[in-house]
C-alpha cells in the first residue's frame, strides 16, 4: 500500500497531536459533566427524588459519554502505542483508582433505583460520587505530573522502567503542584456539571446547582491561574537539542532532550497560543457570570469553552513534548518520535474522518430526542422505568 | 507456580478477561433477540410483544452495564499490566482496537440509553431501529476485538522495524481479513447467540413451571428454539473453522488440543478419550476413532498433522534462526545506517524467528551465549498444557453437541406439537442455563491457554510482554479486583433474580383493549378495527 504516502509522516504526526486533544477534549466536554454532575450528586439531592432528578439528567447519555474515555485509550493505544504503554503503566495505583470509579460509575446509574430500599440507594449514590470526583481528581493530577515529567526510563530495547518502590511511585504522584491542578481539574468538572443541571433540572436541584458552581468556578480560575504562575515561574521545562527530525523512526532516544528554564519559552517561540490560557479565563468567567444570573444553555457553552481553552493551553505549553522523563529527559516522549508508523496512522486517520462525523451527527439526535428538562413530575411517574 | 510478576499479570487478566466474558456473550445474543421481538412487535401491534421486548430488554439492561464496566479494565489493561507487549505490537494491535470505538461501541453505548427511555418519545419504528443499532453496535463490536485477538493467534500484515524496536503494520488488508480472526469472529458471536437463546429458554421454562406468565414463556421459547437451534448448529460448525484455521496457522495449539505427540501418517485418528502425560510424552488409555482427525483438521485424507515433537524439533531450528536474527538485530542497532547490507539481508532472512530467540531470555541476558542444551530446553517451552487443553476442548464440544440436541426438541415441539413441553424437558432448559457460559470460558481458556508461551504467536514471548512493575503492585490490583468484581457479581445475580422472579410488567390496560378490538373481528368476521398508533 503507498497511498499513505499521500500525507507525510510529520503532517500525520500532528495531526494525530490534535486528534488526541480532540478526543480529551470531547471526552472532558461530554463526560466531564457526568463526572460532576456525580461529584455534587450528595449535594444538590437531598431527598431520592431530587437525586434521581440530578441522575436522569445525565443518566441516559452517560454512557455514551463515556465512549469517549474509552476511545481516547484505544487512540492511543493506536496513534501512541509508547504513551499508551508508559503512561499506564507508570501511573499504575491511579489508574487502577479511576478504573474502580469508572466501573462503579455506569453499574451505579443502572442499578441504583432498581430496588426500593434507602441503604441501597444511598450506597450506589456514594458510588456516584466517587465515580465522578475520583477520576475528575486524578486526571488533574496526572497533568500536573506530565508538566513535571514522569520518572521513567526507556532501555536500548525500548522497555520502560520506573525509580522508586510500589507505593513511592505513587505518592510521588501527590506532590504540591499536581495536587493544585488535581483541585483544578475537579473544581471545572463540577462547575460544568453544575452548569448541565442549571440547564436539564428542574427546581431546588438546579438552584443547588447553581450555588455551588458560583463558588467553585472562582476556584477553578483562582487554582488556573495559581498553576499558570507556578508553571511559569517554578517549573523547569523540557527541549529538543539539536536538530529536530520531524519524520524519523519512533524512537525516543534518537533524539536528544535536556532540560530548560521554564515551559514559558514556548509562548516566546509562538505567541499566538496565548489565544489557549484566554479562552480557558474568559470561558470560566463568563460560566461563573452565568450561573449567579442565572441562564442556562449559554453557560454550559462557555464553560465548554473554558475547559476546551484549559486543556489546549496544556498540550499548546508542552509541544512537541507529550510525556516528558524527569529521571532520563532523552527518554521523554514527543510528537515527533512517540507515533505508530506512518501506515498505522494513515489507516487510523482514515477512519477517523469517516466515522467521528457519524457519531457527531447520531450523538446529537440523540441529545436532541433527549432535550428538555428533568423534573419531580418526571421521576415521579416514570418511577419503574427511570435510573 | 511461582507468583512473580509474570504469572501475577496472567492470572490478572485471565480473571478480568473471563469475567468480562460471563457479560459479553448474553449482550451479543441478547441484543438481537430483543431486537427480533420488538420487530414482531412493529409488524403485529400485539402488546404482548412489547412487554416481551421491555421485560427481556431490562435483563439485558442489567446484563449490559457490567459489560460495559468490565470491558473498561480490559481497554486499559494492555497499558498498565503489560507495558513491553503495547510498545512491540500496538502499532498493530491498538488500531481495531480504536475502531472498535469509532464503529461499534459508541454505536451502542449512544443508542442504549435511548433504548431504556425513549420508549415515549420516539415512534414505534424508530425505537426499533434504535433496538437494532444497539444490536448492530454490540456485534461489530466483538468483530472488532477478534480481529484484534485473531492477530494474537496469527500475526499476519506486519514485520519488525529494528529502528523503533517493535512490529509495525505493512498490510492492513491482511490484519482484517486474517482467516484465524474471521473463523473466531463467526464462533464468538454465534456462541453469544446460543448463551443468549439458552438464557430465554430456561428462564420461560422456570415460568412454564411454575404456571406463571405463559404468554409470554411460550412465545419466548419459540423465539429462543428456533434463533438458538441455528446459532448451536453454526457455533460448532463455524468452531470447526477455527480448528482447520488452526492446523496451518497454530499447530502447536492443535497437537496439544488433541495431545498428539507423535506426527501420524494421514489422515489422523481422533483421540476421543485419554489422559495426555506431558512427561512421559504420551497419551494414556487412547480411545481413537480413526480417520476423523485428519479429515476435520485438513479436510483432505492424504495431508499429515505434525505432532508435538515435530513441532519441538522444528522450534529449536527455529531458536537457532532467531539467533543470527538476533546477532544482527544488535549490530543494526549499533551502527544505524551505516549497518553493512549483509547483515541487513541476515536480519531479513533470520527476522521472522526473531521471538524465538527472546524465549531464550528467561534464561539467559544474551541469547547468544545459549548452549545446545539450552536451546532444547527452550523449544520444550513452546509446548503448552496438553492436558488442561485435551479436557477442557472436548468438555466444550461435548456442551456444543448438548445444545443442539436441546435445541432441536424444544424447535420441534414448538413447531409441530402445539408448544407443549413435557415437564422434564422444561426441567432440563432450567438446569442447563449455567452451560452456555461454561463452554464460552472453555473455549477462550482453549484459544489462549493454548496461545502460550506467546502473548503474539512466535513474535512475543509472554514472559517479556509485562510492564515493569512490583509484585506488591500486582497483588494489590489483583485483590482489589477480586473483591470488587465479586461484590458486583453478587449485586448482578441479586437484581437479576429479582427481576426474573418480579416477571415482565403488564400493562393489563392495554392488553384488555387490544383483544377488546380484535375479538369483534375473532367472533363476527367484521372489519378489523385499524390499531391506533401508541
Amino acid at each position: 500500500m503507498i497511498l499513505h504516502e499521500l500525507i507525510s509522516y510529520d503532517v500525520l504526526r500532528v495531526t494525530w497531536w490534535l486528534l488526541l486533544g480532540v478526543l480529551l477534549i470531547g471526552f472532558a466536554l461530554t463526560d466531564g459533566f457526568d463526572m460532576g454532575v456525580g461529584a455534587l450528586l450528595p449535594f444538590v439531592g437531598r431527598t431520592d427524588t431530587e437525586r434521581r432528578i440530578a441522575i436522569n439528567t445525565v443518566g441516559p447519555v452517560s454512557e455514551g459519554n463515556q465512549v469517549w474515555f474509552i476511545l481516547g485509550g484505544g487512540a492511543i493505544f493506536a496513534a501512541w502505542p509508547p504513551l499508551y504503554a508508559v503512561s499506564f503503566s507508570g501511573f499504575y495505583l491511579a489508574m487502577f483508582a479511576v478504573l474502580c470509579a469508572l466501573i462503579l460509575r455506569p453499574v451505579a446509574f443502572k442499578y441504583r433505583s432498581k430496588r426500593p430500599s434507602p441503604a441501597w440507594r444511598n450506597g450506589w449514590d456514594w458510588a456516584l460520587f466517587a465515580g465522578g470526583a475520583v477520576p475528575a481528581l486524578v486526571f488533574g493530577v496526572a497533568v500536573g505530573n506530565v508538566l513535571q515529567g514522569v520518572p521513567f526510563e526507556l532501555t536500548p530495547d525500548l522497555f520502560s522502567r520506573y525509580e522508586g518502590s510500589y507505593f513511592g511511585k505513587f505518592l510521588g504522584l501527590l506532590n504540591p503542584f499536581a495536587l493544585l491542578t488535581g483541585v483544578v481539574s475537579l473544581a471545572m468538572l463540577v462547575t460544568h456539571g453544575a452548569a448541565w443541571l442549571s440547564l436539564k433540572a428542574e427546581g431546588v436541584v438546579a438552584d443547588r446547582a447553581r450555588r455551588i458552581g458560583g463558588v467553585t468556578g472562582v476556584v477553578t480560575i483562582a487554582g488556573y491561574v495559581l498553576a499558570g504562575l507556578w508553571l511559569a515561574f517554578g517549573i523547569e521545562g523540557y527541549g529538543i537539542i539539536g536538530e529536530v527530525v520531524t519524520d524519523g523512526p519512533s524512537n525516543p532516544l534518537y533524539s536528544e532532550v535536556a532540560r530548560t528554564d521554564s515551559w514559558l519559552a514556548a509562548y516566546v517561540a509562538r505567541p499566538w497560543i496565548v489565544v489557549a490560557p484566554v479562552m480557558a479565563l474568559a470561558g470560566m468567567s463568563l460560566a461563573v457570570a452565568g450561573l449567579r444570573a442565572g441562564r442556562e444553555v449559554s453557560t454550559l457553552v462557555w464553560s465548554k469553552l473554558g475547559i476546551f481553552g484549559a486543556i489546549a493551553s496544556v498540550g499548546l505549553t508542552m509541544f512537541p513534548f507529550i510525556l516528558p522523563s524527569s529521571l532520563h529527559p532523552r527518554s521523554s516522549l514527543t510528537v515527533w518520535d512517540s507515533s505508530s508508523s506512518h501506515l498505522t496512522l494513515f489507516i487510523m486517520l482514515v477512519a477517523t474522518v469517516i466515522f467521528m462525523p457519524i457519531i457527531l451527527a447520531y450523538t446529537a439526535w440523540v441529545y436532541r430526542v433527549l432535550w428538555g428538562k428533568v423534573g419531580e413530575a418526571d421521576v415521579t411517574a416514570n418511577s419503574d422505568s427511570l435510573y | 507456580m511461582e507468583l512473580d510478576v509474570v504469572e501475577l499479570s496472567r492470572l490478572q487478566f485471565a480473571m478480568t478477561a473471563m469475567y468480562h466474558f460471563l457479560f459479553v456473550p448474553l449482550t451479543l445474543g441478547l441484543s438481537i433477540l430483543v431486537a427480533i421481538m420488538e420487530t414482531v412487535y412493529v409488524m403485529t401491534g400485539r402488546p404482548i410483544w412489547r412487554q416481551m421486548t421491555k421485560f427481556w430488554g431490562t435483563l439485558f439492561g442489567i446484563n449490559f452495564a457490567l459489560g460495559v464496566a468490565t470491558g473498561i479494565t480490559m481497554e486499559f489493561q494492555f497499558g498498565m499490566n503489560w507495558s513491553y507487549y503495547s510498545h512491540y505490537v500496538g502499532d498493530i494491535f491498538g488500531a481495531p482496537l480504536a475502531i472498535e470505538g469509532l464503529m461499534a461501541f459508541f454505536l451502542e453505548a449512544t443508542f442504549v440509553g435511548l433504548f431504556f427511555f425513549g420508549w415515549d418519545k420516539l415512534s414505534r419504528v424508530a425505537h426499533l431501529a434504535v433496538a437494532w443499532l444497539v444490536a448492530i453496535g454490540s456485534n461489530f463490536s466483538a468483530l472488532w476485538i477478534l480481529i484484534a485477538n485473531g492477530w494474537m493467534q496469527n500475526p499476519v500484515g506486519a514485520s519488525f522495524n529494528p529502528d523503533t524496536m517493535r512490529m509495525e503494520m505493512d498490510d492492513f488488508f491482511a490484519v482484517l481479513f486474517n482467516e484465524v480472526a474471521q473463523a473466531k469472529f463467526v464462533h464468538t458471536v454465534s456462541a453469544g447467540y446460543v448463551t443468549a437463546s439458552v438464557f430465554v429458554l430456561g428462564v420461560s421454562a422456570w415460568y412454564l413451571l411454575k404456571g406463571r406468565h405463559t404468554a409470554l414463556a411460550r412465545r419466548s421459547i419459540t423465539v429462543a428454539a428456533s434463533f438458538g437451534l441455528a446459532a448451536s448448529l453454526s457455533v460448532v460448525v463455524l468452531g470447526d473453522e477455527s480448528g482447520y484455521a488452526a492446523s496451518h496457522t497454530q499447530r502447536m495449539k492443535l497437537a496439544a488440543m488433541e495431545g498428539m505427540w507423535e506426527t501420524h501418517e494421514a489422515p489422523a485418528p481422533f483421540t476421543a478419550f485419554g489422559i495426555p502425560d506431558i512427561e512421559a510424552r504420551e497419551t494414556h488409555y487412547a480411545v481413537e476413532i480413526p480417520f476423523v482427525m485428519g479429515l476435520i483438521g485438513t479436510r483432505s485424507l492424504g495431508t499429515e498433522i505434525p505432532g508435538i515433537n515435530d513441532l519441538v524439533a522444528e522450534a529449536e531450528d527455529r531458536i537457532e534462526s532467531g539467533i543470527l536474527a538476533y546477532d544482527a538485530l544488535m549490530s543494526i542497532r549499533e551502527m544505524r545506517d551505516a549497518t553493512p547490507p549483509a547483515i541487513r539481508d541476515t536480519f531479513e532472512r533470520h527476522s521472522g524467528n526473531l521471538g524465538f530467540a527472546f524465549l531464550l531470555l528467561r534464561y539467559m541476558d544474551d541469547p547468544r551465549d545459549a548452549t545446545p542444551e539450552q536451546i532444547a530446553m527452550t523449544a520444550n517451552d513452546t509446548i503448552p498444557g496438553v492436558l488442561p487443553l485435551f479436557w477442557s476442548f472436548r468438555f466444550m464440544v461435548a456442551l456444543g453437541f448438548l445444545f443442539i440436541g436441546v435445541m432441536a426438541y424444544f424447535f420441534w415441539r414448538s413447531s409441530f406439537r402445539q408448544q407443549s413441553y413435557p415437564r422434564w424437558a422444561l426441567r432440563v432448559a432450567v438446569a442447563i442455563i449455567p452451560a452456555p457460559w461454561i463452554a464460552a470460558e472453555l473455549g477462550w481458556f482453549v484459544a489462549e491457554y493454548g496461545r502460550q508461551p506467546w502473548t503474539v504467536d512466535g513474535v512475543l514471548p509472554t514472559a517479556l510482554s509485562v510492564s515493569h512493575l512490583s509484585v506488591q503492585d500486582l497483588l494489590l490490583t489483583l485483590a482489589g479486583f477480586v473483591t470488587f468484581y465479586t461484590i458486583l457479581f453478587v449485586v448482578e445475580m441479586g437484581l437479576m433474580l429479582k427481576y426474573i422472579r418480579k416477571g415482565p410488567f403488564q400493562d393489563i390496560d392495554e392488553t384488555e383493549a387490544w383483544e377488546a378490538r380484535h375479538e369483534t373481528r375473532l367472533r363476527g368476521g367484521a372489519a378489523p378495527v385499524p390499531t391506533p398508533a401508541e
